[in-house]
């Protein structure tokens, strides 16, 4: 018997190791875009705050459960001679015990819980900035209520500054998540759903839709750009002016453009203060495109933007994005080239 | 075939054993059609999962579309619900009850194999999209407006609408039979209190299935009416709220829940007295605890929904009522580790299946306790921590257990024992690998990878543990098909069980390995829980009752009264069916649709009024 517990004892130092080595190796594990143990926005940090206790409670009772259980199956294991187990029914006090027991556990949780979600329901005050989302089958779009600027697939907003981001759907429901900067959000039809959080880190993060939204849920991502109240505005500035003029010298810019107004591209996307012999760009079905050549993804983030991608992409977008609603207009891979240098002239 | 002996058995019927099958009405046959119709979908369920680790083992992998891709999850998901683990369980009511309680059959046999043949028409309609190339693609959820026309315009939202519809009469029809057999079929001394926790769980069970069920049927026909006739329930262009379909769904889907783990609960709550020679600990409280989660599990349905924007009051209600639940059910860990505490433990296959359940379903409890506090879901819900949740509680709990039960209770199924060793190794495999799949989806949960994308880019950090997970899937399936081996050996060649090979405690086990077709050659009389046991060691001798259901004699069977078999069941499940076909032929623009939906009305009528007139004799 003093062999077995020895055995035991190892067995358990063993498991116990084995499981902090797991935990502590996946703390530091957790490197990628989108992982959320390093938060860098406050609705986030709150997040995170609220489960490290959480978790570590977990692991308690986790620990005594699994404990108990194996220790259970090999200290009571029937051997040779065993003696006939006592026939217990039941014990009222240790019923109670494990019933009152779990209630604590779970009311030391409920209570920050109740008011965390409080917290988060309530809109923040002055100074803050608002952000009007709109989420398409596929894509984002970022509408600055006042300011006349409408982008897609990539948002950006001041550091420290408290942002209340609006949701709107113009399809399906969809959910708005930026795991670095805040919990998830649906993105619902029909209803004003509204999410904040002050960024509180320099830098892009990656979001991503989270509520299975048809065929390309997969990439419907985007980016948030947090930057210094400065580089905000100068962005915001620049967002605001109508395209840039062509110069008349870079000849596949020119052709590229009268490609962009005959084909049929103008029938779904803006462009602001383009116009070709009295046609302009105003459809609104997919992204605006004013400043399209300033971004850094392209298309759900599906690829990194360069003229060479938007190339790819206008040139048959059901091979890059399958399901995608931009539909295949058949243009040549010269016209496509054509199209990509037009649009990446528009910084 | 008012009369059933001993030799009818053998001799006196020989029609074709096809036929014998078709028109069976036994609870034990139907039991058995239960679990190999379910186990044969557990392999299609289990091959679609392995398609979509492959696809998922590498960044931007293309083996899969992004439209095969949400297919197949969608698929998976339903498969795995409906036609794999509801029916296991109804596998075990079907075969195990009437056992239990000390009865000949269930309550209404005919409309027991109506149930049957509805569940596997229904079951062969949903699969039969893949023939079609359009197999429900909007998740297992199936949330408007995503399911609506004007976004789901295929055939794929109206196989998943019938398909369902029709598993849902299934279902309800086959609650209703064990809600009546159970409260009114016991044997005598058969008082509530005494029943066999397993056939506690499939009471509580049916409640939730009479209950719930209605909230999805209601929900599937406003979408049916949507796709069909234009009304305009799920159009948010017309000023609906496309939430009412997710509350119409989880006011369903979360008791559903419970309905694929309670009767999981009961299992174990019968394998491990057995195993541990000791009666279960804290019975009452195990019974009580079960009847409340099942309370509870009607008023936790929003936690699906907390990122819907339904407002800070709602969700913190549904927060609080969902941290309760969690009350009972640890209450039902506790008592089965009280169970094993201080037993006289045999360690074998049923025994090790049941204490992984313990094991593996304790982390799933525990993650779920996670979620049940908001914020922290607002980051988990819908990332591949909540996959690696629910896994833990369906896999690790509920086919864990099932795995368990079907170790355990195959010897009374067939007469034969599944083979221990064999077993065993099962048993590690799908341990471990079960562990190397769904373990590492908390580590991508954390590292911000959404659930249902059919691809990923590199860089993302996801690259390593889905390769990983991948591996586990590929071994996990493996040692099903180890299983599936097991079963087939073991039921050619495997040892000859006794009637009561583990020494055990309840009816079941105290009439012949397979039971004659009667059941018990006379009913018995019940005077405490664990009847067999307090039989075979109380202190009073064994009744001639006892000793003759044990060893039938010719003479005592004759004259036991026994439902004839029927073909009707079969027709009016054949007849319902081919409604549900013809409506979806409708949804494909067939002529011939409506003639077929009328065919179905006529057969289904013909089948129920024939069977109404049926002699029973």
């Amino acid at each position: 018997m003093a062999r077995g517990s020895g055995w035991l004892k190892r067995a358990i130092t063993g498991a116990c190791v084995a499981l902090l080595v797991v935990i502590l190796g996946g703390c530091s594990m957790f490197s990628g875009p989108q992982a959320v143990n390093h938060p860098a926005g406050s609705n986030m940090q709150t997040i995170w705050n609220l489960f490290v206790p959480i978790f570590w409670m977990s692991v308690v009772v986790f620990i005594i459960v699994q404990g108990v259980l194996i220790y259970s199956v090999i200290r009571f294991r029937r051997k040779p001679g065993s003696p006939e187990p006592h026939p217990t029914h039941g014990n009222t006090k240790l019923e109670i015990t494990w019933t009152i027991l779990p209630a604590l556990i779970l009311a030391v949780i409920t209570v920050p819980t109740l008011a965390t979600i409080s917290s988060f329901a309530k809109k923040p005050g002055a100074g803050s900035m608002t952000v009007q989302v709109v989420g398409h089958q596929w894509w984002w779009e970022f509408d600055y209520p006042g300011q006349g600027v409408v982008v897609a697939d990539e948002m950006h907003i001041p550091i420290g500054v408290p942002i209340e981001v609006e949701l709107r759907s113009n399809d399906v429901i969809h959910s708005f998540w930026v795991p670095k900067l805040a919990g998830k959000q649906d993105v619902v039809p029909n209803q004003h759903n509204h999410l904040s959080f002050t960024a509180n880190e320099i830098g892009t993060f990656r979001g991503q839709c989270a509520e299975f939204c048809g065929a390309q849920h997969a990439n419907m991502a985007f980016t948030v750009v947090v930057q210094s109240q400065a580089d905000y505005d100068a962005w915001l500035a620049k967002q605001k002016l109508p395209a840039t003029n062509i110069p008349s010298s870079d000849q596949l810019v020119a052709q590229g453009k009268q490609v962009f107004f005959t084909a049929g591209c103008v029938g779904c996307h803006t462009i602001n203060g383009a116009e070709l012999n009295g046609v302009q760009a105003l459809g609104i079905v997919g992204p605006n495109l004013t400043h399209v050549g300033s971004r850094t993804g392209l298309a759900g983030e599906v690829l990194t933007q360069t003229q060479a991608n938007i190339a790819t992409w206008v040139h048959n977008p059901q091979k890059v994005k399958p399901g995608t609603l931009m539909p295949n207009l058949g243009l040549t891979v010269d016209q496509a080239n054509a199209v990509a240098a037009y649009l990446e002239s528009l910084k | 075939m008012a009369q059933a002996t001993a030799t009818q058995q053998g001799a006196q019927y020989r029609r074709s054993v096809i036929w014998e099958w078709l028109t069976t009405v036994d609870h034990k046959k139907i039991g058995i059609l239960y679990m190999f119709t379910s186990l044969f979908f557990f392999l299609i369920g289990g091959l679609l999962a392995l398609l979509i680790r492959t696809q998922l083992a590498v960044p931007n992998n293309t083996v899969l579309g992004p439209s095969t891709y949400n297919e197949v999850f969608t698929m998976h998901g339903t498969i795995m619900i409906f036609l794999v683990v509801m029916p296991l369980n109804s596998a075990f009511f079907n075969f195990l009850i009437p056992l239990q309680i000390g009865a000949r059959d269930v309550a209404f046999p005919r409309l027991n194999a109506f149930s049957y043949w509805a569940f596997l028409f229904g079951a062969l309609l949903i699969l039969s999209s893949f023939l079609f190339g359009a197999a429900p693609n909007a998740g297992w959820f199936g949330y408007a407006n995503l399911t609506t026309l004007p976004y789901s315009p295929g055939l794929n939202v109206d196989f998943w609408i019938f398909g369902l519809q029709v598993m849902g009469v299934a279902s309800i029809a086959s609650a209703l039979n064990f809600f009546v057999t159970i409260i009114n079929m016991r044997a005598p001394g058969m008082r509530l209190m005494r029943m066999p926790v397993f056939t506690w769980m499939t009471l509580v069970t049916s409640v939730l299935l009479l209950l719930a069920f209605p909230s999805l049927t209601v929900g599937l026909v406003e979408l049916m009416f949507d796709r069909y006739f234009g009304t305009l329930f799920f159009e948010p262009t017309a000023g609906a709220s496309v939430v009412l379909w997710q509350h119409l769904f989880w006011i369903f889907g979360h008791p559903e829940v419970y309905i694929l783990i309670l009767p999981p609960f009961g299992m174990i709550s019968e394998i491990l007295p057995t195993f541990s020679r000791k009666p279960l600990f804290g019975y009452p409280f195990v019974v009580y605890s079960g009847v409340s989660i099942g309370f509870l599990s009607f008023g936790v349905w929003a936690h699906h929904m907390f990122a819907v924007g339904l407002g800070p009051v709602p969700n913190s209600v549904f927060a609080t009522t969902t941290m309760l639940i969690a009350i009972p059910t640890g209450v039902k860990i506790f008592n089965w580790l009280g169970t094993l505490w201080g037993g006289s433990i045999v360690i074998n296959t049923p025994l090790l299946f049941a204490a992984g359940f313990i094991g593996m379903f304790t982390i799933g409890g525990i993650s779920g306790v996670m979620h049940a506090s908001v914020p922290v879901d607002y980051w988990q819900t819908d990332s591949y921590f909540v996959v690696a949740h629910f896994h833990y509680v369906l896999f690790g709990g509920s086919i864990m257990a099932i795995f368990g039960g079907m170790y355990y209770w195959f010897p009374k199924f067939f007469g034969r024992m599944l083979d221990d060793k064999m077993g065993q190794i099962h048993f590690w495999i799908t341990l471990i690998a079960f562990n190397m799949t769904f373990f590492p989806m908390h580590f991508l949960g954390i590292d911000g990878m959404p659930r249902r994308i059919y691809t990923y880019q590199a860089g993302m950090g996801w690259d390593f543990w889905n390769f990983e997970e991948t591996i586990g899937a590929f071994i996990l399936g493996a040692s099903v098909l180890f299983f599936a081996y097991n079963i087939i050996k073991s039921l050619r060649s495997g040892e000859i069980a006794p009637a009561d090979p583990w020494d055990a405690r309840t009816l079941e086990w105290s009439i012949p390995s397979p039971p004659p077709v009667y059941n018990f050659a006379v009913v018995p009389t019940v005077t405490s829980r664990d009847a067999y046991w307090e039989q075979k060691y109380g202190s009073a001798e064994p009744t001639d009752a006892e000793k003759e259901n044990l060893n039938p004699s010719p003479t005592t069977v004759r004259g036991i009264h026994l439902p004839p078999p029927s073909y009707y069941p079969l027709v009016a499940a054949g007849g319902l069916v081919a409604m549900a076909a013809g409506m979806v032929m409708h949804g494909g623009g067939l002529a011939i649709s409506w003639f077929v939906v009328a065919a179905g009305v006529l057969v289904l009528t013909f089948g129920l009024f024939g069977w109404s007139f049926e002699p029973n004799h």
